[in-house]
């Protein structure tokens, strides 16, 4: 089945970039996202099955696929009013627009269920071409210079990443085998090199924290949410962070079954707690709305990967941490492009009085900073509150008080911005030129804001246990 | 043989380090890409004939001749200058390389024995972190490509020391290497010398917070 996915998303992306009449266009992405759902659908029916021999429908990439799919339908419709509505439209830009957007879906959706380390290391690749092709959207100066860095930090961050396959490979030689499949390097941990495997999991680490956008280089994602449009940053920093989390998880669960697991979790702990340090820092500073949104992201990737470095419930967290973000975080970057509408700029200083303007954008504005602030009654409190609880746990209690001066900093610097921009007027703001816009748009927000709490606060039965078998193999 | 060969590939490195002019960098850079072959064609004794054409067109065509070539279209197209203007002096950056190496050589003797050649170990090690001074030290953004290419290079090293256990490996690398050089050269290098006129990392700085 994932091989008919993947050419037919081929094939259809290839169409997208070939094509530039519009009535086919939409046609074609329409037919993708029905692609898109019944492979989610089929995934779910053939739960805990390989095919193609390098995908394994298990709960990990179960949870990840759900909720890209989810994302990606709102998607690709705020890229639809996006598209229509900008000035510099053309058929051109408008396939190759959507065409990205496929590859990456379908290169991100790969990634999850890959159960080969390479595999995932080859939809990564693709994964950054696509993104670097909706990042140089705008086609101008800014967008070129964010395009080139992301291309450049991800490539040399790519290239880690294969370092860390060829050291993995190094370490596996007493095992006797050349397969390199999760699950074999699993059975094998006894046998795995250890000085090796520390080597392996430093270079796999930082090569996808590019993709997660964690420390050291976080960077790239943040000038590449900053310059991309609105609804493609929203699946930068949502599936492609899961993409990234998903590598570094399932290469985690290998190391954490050695010896090696004390000296893991605190290398991931303490890049965990600079990437929380930096975000603190930047975002006190920042006055792009839209970069203050990207370097949250790289907050909240901090506290997913505290709760994994703490162990015990701290990995459920991380879990739902991670797919809760994904779905607040896009629904504020679906909202981003409302707000730029109505003030055309991004800076703080010329954003105010939103309320006025626009209320249905503003109240989805409130209830996502809410939400990403980790206030109940938002689901990401009660992830934020067990990362807490397993960071307790695990003795860190001077970690854990830093790491909540640094929260309640960065909650003071959001709110400023936040704040200013719902309710005091802008200076010298042209109120003539603002335009209407249709409540409708901010649907898909307002499930998205919804289906974070419902999920953070009253999770279902069949949610929780996908998250306890995704996490069953790390030792407790 | 095979030792000699890294050891002359080690020495480019170093030859990298001091060299002032954008056409020695290019031609350093061919120059390795030969080298790679002879160490490929010398390392992997149990190569099939398919395979090791793979490798002679990924090292020998692309690597010294395709690249080179479109390099130096580059510098002649945007009248790039011929200094390759390092923020640090060739004497330190000298300095800097070899305590690279000798790093990595301390590096390499604190490695458990396993069935992996030190000399591969450490010629690729020190390739990648020396590109990564490359990198970093270097002003213009044809420099930082071929700090890259550099990396490239030594990331081929390492897969070829595994390659005869696990053969698809080394193929992932030639796959990664033509993505990314593609990527990178053709794409953006191509971009970017149209945007900006004069091709200088110092122009890339107007992405920023506030």
């Amino acid at each position: 089945m994932i091989t008919i996915y993947l050419i037919a998303a081929v094939l259809i992306g290839t169409g997208l970039f070939l094509n530039r009449g519009k009535a086919l266009n939409y046609t074609l992405i329409c037919l993708f996202l029905v692609l898109q759902c019944a492979f989610t659908v089929y995934a779910c029916l053939h739960y805990t099955e390989t095919t193609a021999n390098y995908f394994t429908f298990d709960s990990l990439g179960l949870i990840m696929l759900l909720t890209a799919t989810i994302i990606s339908i709102p998607a690709v419709f705020h890229s639809y009013i996006y598209i229509e509505e900008s000035e510099e439209m053309t058929p051109r830009s408008r396939a190759t627009y959507f065409g990205a957007i496929v590859f990456l879906i379908t290169a991100v959706s790969a990634a999850y269920l890959a159960n080969h380390i390479a595999v995932v290391w080859i939809f990564t690749e693709i994964s950054t071409l696509s993104a670097s092709a909706l990042i140089y959207h705008h086609r101008n100066k800014l967008a070129l210079e964010g395009t080139w860095k992301y291309v450049f930090i991800c490539a040399i961050s790519i290239t880690f990443v294969f370092i860390g396959i060829l050291f993995l490979s190094l370490s596996f030689v007493n095992a006797h085998s050349d397969d390199l499949s999760y699950k074999n390097l699993l059975a094998h941990s006894s046998l795995l090199n250890s000085s090796w495997l520390r080597l392996a999991f430093l270079f796999i680490f930082t090569g996808f924290t590019a993709k997660l956008g964690l420390f050291p280089m976080f960077t790239a994602g943040v000038d590449a949410k900053d310059k991309a449009p609105g609804p493609a940053a929203a699946l930068l920093s949502s599936i492609v962070m899961c993409m990234g989390f998903v590598g570094i998880f399932r290469i985690y669960v290998i190391v954490a079954n050695t010896p090696l697991l004390h000296w893991a979790s605190l290398v991931v702990g303490i890049a965990a707690f600079l990437s929380l340090f930096i975000a603190t820092v930047y975002m006190i500073k920042v006055k792009n709305i839209k970069r203050m949104m990207a370097y949250s992201s790289v907050e909240h990737m901090g506290l997913v990967m505290l709760g994994m470095a703490a162990g015990g419930i701290g990995y459920y967290a991380a879990v739902l941490h991670i797919v809760l973000h994904a779905f607040v975080k896009s629904s504020l970057f679906f909202q981003y492009n409302q707000l730029y509408k109505v003030f055309r700029n991004k800076n703080v200083y010329h954003l105010g009085n939103y309320f006025k303007y626009n209320t249905t954008g503003a109240m989805v504005v409130l209830f996502a900073f809410i939400s990403v602030t980790a206030m109940p009654p938002s689901g990401m409190f009660v992830s934020e509150f067990l990362i807490f609880r397993s960071m307790f746990e695990a003795n860190q209690l001077l970690l854990l008080i830093v790491v909540l001066l640094l929260l309640t900093l960065i909650i003071w610097a959001f709110a400023k911005s936040i704040f200013k921009i719902l309710f005091i007027p802008a200076v010298n703001f042209d109120e003539s030129t603002v335009p209407v816009i249709s409540p409708w748009r901010s649907t898909s927000q307002f499930i998205l804001l919804g289906g974070a709490a419902y999920l953070g606060l009253n999770p279902p039965m069949i949610f929780v246990d996908l998250i306890k078998t995704s996490i069953a193999l790390l030792p407790h | 043989m095979l030792h000699v060969l890294l050891i002359v590939f080690l020495i480019s490195l170093f030859y990298l380090s001091i060299a002032n002019r954008m056409t020695t960098y290019v031609n350093v850079l061919a120059l390795q890409g030969i080298l790679l072959f002879f160490v490929a064609f010398f390392e992997l004794k149990n190569i099939n004939t398919l395979n090791l054409i793979l490798i002679l067109l990924e090292t020998v065509i692309f690597k010294s001749f395709a690249v080179p070539l479109f390099l130096r279209y580059i510098l002649k197209r945007n009248n790039i200058t011929r200094e390759a203007e390092p923020y640090l002096p060739n004497f330190v950056s000298l300095i800097i390389t070899t305590a690279i190496v000798i790093t990595t050589i301390i590096l390499s003797n604190t490695m458990e024995e396993g069935k992996l050649d030190k000399m591969f170990f450490v010629v690729a090690l020190s390739t990648l972190f020396t590109g990564l001074y490359f990198i970093a030290s270097r002003r213009k953004i044809i420099t930082h490509v071929m700090g890259y290419l550099v990396i490239e290079n030594g990331v081929f090293v390492l897969s070829l020391a595994v390659g005869n256990e696990m053969p698809m490996l080394v193929n992932l690398g030639i796959m990664l290497d033509i993505f990314a050089s593609v990527l990178i050269l053709g794409v953006f290098l191509n971009k970017i010398g149209d945007v900006f006129k004069d091709i200088d990392v110092n122009q890339l700085t107007n992405l920023k917070d506030y």
